[in-house]
């Protein structure tokens, strides 16, 4: 297990490292002078800031040579400047990175035990009404665009029926502590964690009926009929253990979604995260906030793989991790 | 009696209501995006009427105007043909990326198959959506990078398809004939393997034109579409703010991509039906 866990360790940095090659090469690839990708729109006019990063980046070195010094810099966590908001990009990260874990992990959680749930009860009623009511709502979700979705859910439960909060991680000004804050945070967090997981959601449930009436085919689920083990433990014990494999696989795939859907729910929900940061870098063209949040959404990313991974061999002992 | 296997493929995708349903919806949404900027030849960007006129108050502009009194119904047909051309365009691109890494790695295996996979999968892993974001806030959100960039970030399921497929063709016998025969690899790849992989390409690609038009929507909305383009996306974004006041404004564009997006998941399946009839429907 702990040769596993490094393992997947070692490749993550590879990951890590990659993406920030392919960050600098972005730098260097975009139209204008490096200098001036850096500093953002705002700080390009200022010719001794200009100097100053072509100094500190030896960006009249050679490629690599700058790399290194690129590289160098992230590893020790600097991630740049923001010209446009006057701080560091990875002390503004390190401010919205919770509000994101927050609402990512929750939306990741929904997804999987609603879809879950719905997927096993469609395939136990499979070709009944509550099937076709089940398969036919995730499909639609399937296909509704998350931005969308959020901003009819803020319309229909803030807006008109006044129930959830539609905006925002708090409420601005009650100075709420302990559980009450927390439990002001979890009305806040309600809308935007179902709407992100709303699509994921839709997804898991088409896997696990799928999944569920295929291993209900196999000869193991029949020599346990044939044994008269009652439906219901055969439906939780033989199926469902076997079924949830795919589903976990996926899973692991889908975290890479879920945190770049983080964006368009963020944005809708004025929800303080890296995601409504990332949007405010595009129209601000702060490029150094753009990059260092695509650089920490790939290690949450590389996280909840590491997490799943963990999960698969825990769910399943078959599994002997050769790497 | 015989038929021909196209016609037997037609019979099974006919079999499946869901997918007649779909290609119904999809075929209106074609005709709109092919005729309509012909019948409604006006700049969706010109200003026709009052601001904030609401859905079926005047019968010169049936969807009411937005913010700036632009007119909707006009918007709509001129966003159906951006977001079937983003659809149908990235997806080829992505095909022409994820075809040869898929087909070199698994008919050559080896080191090669090792250095294109583990390419792949870092793809795969990366957040797309964010990568997205940050090739088009870099690069000028025009059609042409719009297109590249969905593609870039939408090639590798492709690649891990036609790499296990050509993975099982290639120790067929009628390969291992093509070799005898003297034909090259690239013969081979072309004339024999990727003929036989097709069926399951086609139907993942279809999928991909949905999840391709969902994605240009949601960069759309988010201000990095083509400035000089009306979508749907761009509609919902420009109308987020005013939600409250007019929210017909955003409800309209999401429904028409909600059609149009389901429309092509309801063909992919049944494309899957008709091309794959062995198979046990999966999820992808």
């Amino acid at each position: 297990m702990a040769r596993f866990i490094l393992a997947r360790l070692v490749k993550a940095v590879f990951i890590l490292l990659a993406i920030l090659v392919l960050n600098f090469s972005l730098i260097h690839a975009a139209p204008g002078d490096p200098a001036s990708v850096m500093a953002g729109e705002a700080g390009a006019t200022d010719e001794q800031f200009l100097e100053d990063l072509r100094r500190r980046f030896g960006l009249d070195q050679p490629f690599h040579v700058q790399l290194w010094i690129y590289i160098k810099g992230a590893v020790q966590l600097d991630l740049g400047y923001s010209y446009r908001r006057g701080m560091p990009v990875a002390d503004l990260i390190w401010d919205r990175l919770p509000a994101t874990l927050l609402l990512t992990a929750t939306a990741f959680v929904i997804s999987i035990v609603f879809g879950v749930i719905a997927g096993v009860a469609a395939a136990a009623r499979q070709g009944r009404w509550s099937d076709s009511i089940i398969s036919a709502l995730a499909l639609l979700f399937y296909a509704t665009p998350l931005f969308w979705v959020a901003l009819m859910a803020a319309l229909l439960f803030s807006v008109v029926l006044g129930w959830l909060p539609g905006f925002g991680y708090e409420t601005v000004g009650a100075n709420y502590t302990g559980f009450a804050r927390a439990l002001d945070i979890g009305r806040h967090l309600v809308l935007p964690a179902t709407t992100l997981g709303l699509f994921f959601t839709a997804i898991y449930v088409r896997m696990t009926r799928a999944s569920m009436l295929e291993v209900s085919r196999l000869d193991f689920v029949k020599t346990a009929r044939a044994k008269g083990l009652s439906p219901g433990v055969i439906q939780r014990r033989h199926i469902l253990r076997n079924a949830l494999l795919p589903v976990i696989t996926l899973a692991g795939l889908q975290a890479g979604q879920i945190v770049g859907g983080a964006v368009l729910t963020e944005t809708v929900f004025a929800w303080p995260g890296i995601g409504r940061l990332m949007f405010e870098a595009i129209s601000q063209r702060d490029y150094n906030v753009l990059l260092g949040v695509f650089f920490v959404s790939a290690a949450m990313v590389l996280l909840f793989n590491l997490i799943t991974d963990i999960v698969y061999v825990i769910v399943d002992p078959r599994i002997r991790i050769t790497e | 009696m015989s038929r021909s296997p196209l016609a037997l493929a037609w019979r099974r995708f006919a079999q499946n209501r869901g997918a007649v349903v779909g290609l119904a919806i999809l075929l209106v949404v074609v005709l709109v995006a092919v005729l309509g900027p012909t019948l409604m030849p006006q700049s969706p960007w010109r200003m026709v009427g009052r601001p904030f006129l609401p859905p079926l108050t005047d019968a010169a502009l049936p969807l009411g105007t937005d913010a700036v009194g632009r007119d909707v119904l006009t918007g709509l047909v001129h966003g159906a043909r951006v977001s079937l051309l983003v659809g149908l365009v990235s997806t080829l691109v992505a095909l022409l990326i994820g075809v040869p890494v898929g087909a070199l790695a698994g008919y050559f295996g080896g080191w090669v198959d090792d250095a294109l996979m583990r390419f792949t999968e870092f793809f795969q892993t990366i957040p797309s959506f964010a990568l997205a974001i940050v090739l088009l806030a870099i690069f000028q959100p025009s059609l042409f990078w719009i297109i590249l960039t969905i593609a870039i970030v939408s090639w590798p399921p492709v690649a891990r398809l036609v790499r296990g497929e050509v993975l099982s063709l290639r120790t067929r016998e009628y390969i291992e004939a093509a070799i005898l025969s003297g034909q090259t690899s690239l013969q081979i790849i072309i004339r024999q393997v990727l003929p036989n992989a097709l069926p399951p390409i086609i139907v993942l690609a279809s999928l991909m034109v949905a999840t391709a038009i969902l994605l240009e929507s949601s960069l759309s909305f988010l201000g990095l579409g083509d400035p000089n383009v009306m979508s749907w996306g761009y509609m919902i974004g420009a109308a987020r703010t005013v939600l409250r006041t007019a929210w017909w404004l955003s409800f309209i564009p999401g429904i028409a991509i909600l059609l149009t997006v389901l429309a092509l998941n309801l063909i992919g399946e049944g494309l899957n039906d008709a091309l794959n009839p062995r198979l046990q429907r999966r999820e992808e």
